[in-house]
């Protein structure tokens, strides 16, 4: 029996392939973390978790699991566990059979009774069991194809942005759920996604993987940065990054009921009223176009007001980034009128609102 | 049905339809209805005509077979691997059904008959094909084996390859994806692919009376009472072979075909 966890190493890794490659990618995924690949929208992504997973030959480098070189090992060898983006469940089985076809002649006939069962039990999906996968939601097919990929007990998880094809309610729930099952399981998961707050909720690393065009029919993608998820978003790396992140305000918080149905998260001493269903450990952000300046207090409708002082003013043309020290560090976008009306400068006292409702605790 | 009629160009499409359609029905049902049910009844109770129509059967399910075993592979790589001169090859498995079958006769001679190397080493081993059930199954194979290919590659280029990708990392090696996976989702296409072909063979005549007039087959026994005896002793032997070829097609077709919207 291999190891059940298992950290992975990629190294100077490039793959040719007709419509896309892959140059000189390194990766370091430490055993039981969550590790994200974002990067924008296009095939890049899945093109690396397929060679990962051994479905495509790759042209250099070299891909370790656990220590071992798995570089040439087929697929059906490595312990990797795939998850596509539209689930790939085999539409002739039950869910019962799709989760058990990975434990046939792995596991005697009982036990894959029992395991199947865990494991449905595990992802919520017991009554789903005798039900055909054209039949299911996409939530639970999700939830299925989690179930196939995990019952087996991979060294490795690869999510290929499993949350892209559902609606926003599923997947804010399914979210949270993969969450769950990462701290219950502790399997090492590499998750790709384009959604920068998806990459943040879940990862404990975020790597950013940016394409370019090469030649008319062709695209190449490299990893510009990997880091955590503050790290990615307070220092970006290069242009690209930073632009893809876009400026943002993200703070890992802890939310508490307080009176009148809101939530208060506190952030750094902060406390910041939000609407949300959830508590506990979160994030927060709020768009920088979102926060009101003010000269002096003001009572207002905004559940936030605060003071603080200004460290920084960086033009952008027509607009200006604002960041202000409360602690912590907020940016606010203004326009360069405000900023010459308000006479703003950087040490000046400020004021700053925003509504609870523009808080988005994820 | 109100539909069809929906407008006036749709209805006079239906009526040139229809015209095709009559076309066919009516002579198989005037050739049907032409012969009593006492007369096909002597008809089925002549040794000469029964033996002639197991073996065309008989023949026809070993071609198809043979396809099945080589046909079924070659449709899969097809339909998954794109390679240097692949529409050559697909090219050549349609090829049979653009030559004249007497031709194809003819050229399977060349290949297979008593005097040439293949034909001499298959000698060896007691295998014949000239005048013999062999020679009957190669000339069926060659001129059906097209509509199993292509059936077969229709139904794995159907099958997401993500499927069996995903077979694979749940530690399915690379036949057990085929087995588990694709066979299945793409059987459907390849039976009917297997009912067409049995059913072109049954009625294969060109290509087979060409290497094999003895021992006869259905097509050719019919031919053969044509040309000796006239139309009138003919008849009963045509309308008998229609019949048993309709009921097998539709009962295959019925079994085989319950979710075509698939294919």
């Amino acid at each position: 029996m291999k190891e059940k966890l298992g950290s992975m190493q990629v190294r100077g890794l490039g793959v040719d392939l007709e419509e896309f490659r892959l140059c000189d990618i390194n990766l370091d995924v430490a055993a039981g973390e969550y590790f994200v690949i974002l990067g924008p929208t296009g095939a890049g992504k899945t093109v690396l978790m397929e060679t990962i997973a051994g479905l495509h030959r790759p042209l250099s480098g070299r891909i370790l699991l656990a220590g071992e070189d798995i570089t040439h090992a087929p697929p059906e060898r490595r312990g990797i566990g795939f998850v596509y983006q539209d689930y790939a469940l085999f539409p002739h089985l039950s869910v019962a059979g799709n989760i058990a076809f990975g434990l046939k002649r792995r596991v005697g006939r009982s036990d894959i009774g029992e395991r199947v069962a865990a494991i449905g039990r595990l992802l919520g999906i017991e009554h789903l069991l005798h039900r055909r996968p054209g039949t299911l939601s996409g939530g639970e097919a999700q939830r299925v194809a989690l179930a196939r990929a995990l019952v087996v007990e991979p060294r490795l998880l690869l999510l290929d942005e499993p949350l892209s094809a559902l609606d926003p309610e599923t997947r804010e729930a399914l979210q949270r759920e993969l969450g769950r099952i990462h701290r219950e399981l502790g399997t090492t998961t590499v998750h790709v996604t384009h959604d920068f707050e998806e990459a943040v909720a879940l990862g404990h690393r975020i790597a950013v993987l940016r394409e370019d065009r090469v030649g008319d029919m062709k695209r190449e993608g490299r990893i510009v940065q990997v880091g955590t998820p503050e790290e990615i978003f307070r220092r970006p790396a290069n242009e690209f990054v930073a632009r893809f992140v876009g400026v943002r305000n993200i703070f890992r918080g802890k939310a508490c009921p307080a009176e009148n149905g809101y939530k208060l998260v506190t952030v750094n001493g902060l406390e910041i009223a939000a609407v949300t269903e959830l508590e506990g450990s979160v994030h927060a952000s709020v768009r920088p176009e979102d926060i009101v300046l003010f000269r002096e207090p003001f009572l207002s409708s905004a559940r936030n007001a605060f003071r603080g002082q200004i460290v920084d003013i960086s033009d952008r043309g027509t607009v200006v980034y604002v960041t202000i020290r409360i602690p912590p560090d907020f940016v606010c976008l203004i326009t360069k009128r405000s900023l010459r009306e308000m006479e703003l400068r950087q040490g000046s006292q400020i004021y700053i609102a925003f509504k609870a409702s523009a808080v988005h605790v994820f | 049905m109100r539909a069809l009629f929906a407008n006036k160009m749709q209805a006079s499409f239906v009526v040139l339809g229809l015209l095709l359609i009559l076309f066919v029905a009516w002579p198989l049902l005037r050739t049907i209805t032409a012969t009593g049910p006492v007369v096909l009844w002597q008809t089925l109770l002549d040794d000469e005509v029964r033996s002639s129509i197991g073996l065309t059967f008989y023949a026809s399910f070993i071609a198809t077979a043979i396809a099945f075993l080589c046909g079924v592979p070659l449709a899969y790589l097809l339909a998954r691997v794109d390679f240097p001169g692949k529409r050559l090859i697909e090219g050549i498995i349609d090829v049979p059904i653009v030559v004249p079958h007497s031709a194809a006769g003819i050229a399977l001679l060349m290949v297979f008959g008593r005097r040439t190397l293949l034909g001499q080493a298959f000698g060896l081993f007691g295998l014949k094909f000239v005048s013999a059930a062999p020679g009957i199954v190669i000339a069926m194979l060659f001129v059906s084996l097209s509509f199993l290919v292509n059936a077969a590659r229709e139904g794995f280029e159907a099958v997401d390859p993500r499927l069996e990708r995903v077979a694979r990392t749940l530690g399915a090696s690379p036949w057990r994806a085929f087995w588990g996976v694709s066979f299945p989702l793409a059987w459907r296409s390849i039976l009917s692919g297997m009912i067409l072909m049995w059913a072109r063979g049954l009625s294969e005549f060109g290509a087979v009376v060409i290497l094999a007039y003895h021992p006869m087959v259905a097509p050719v026994l019919l031919y053969e009472r044509f040309e000796s005896f006239g139309l009138r002793y003919s008849r009963p032997v045509a309308a008998l072979m229609i019949l048993i070829c309709l009921a097998t097609f539709v009962v295959l077709r019925l079994t085989a075909g319950r979710k075509r919207s698939r294919v």
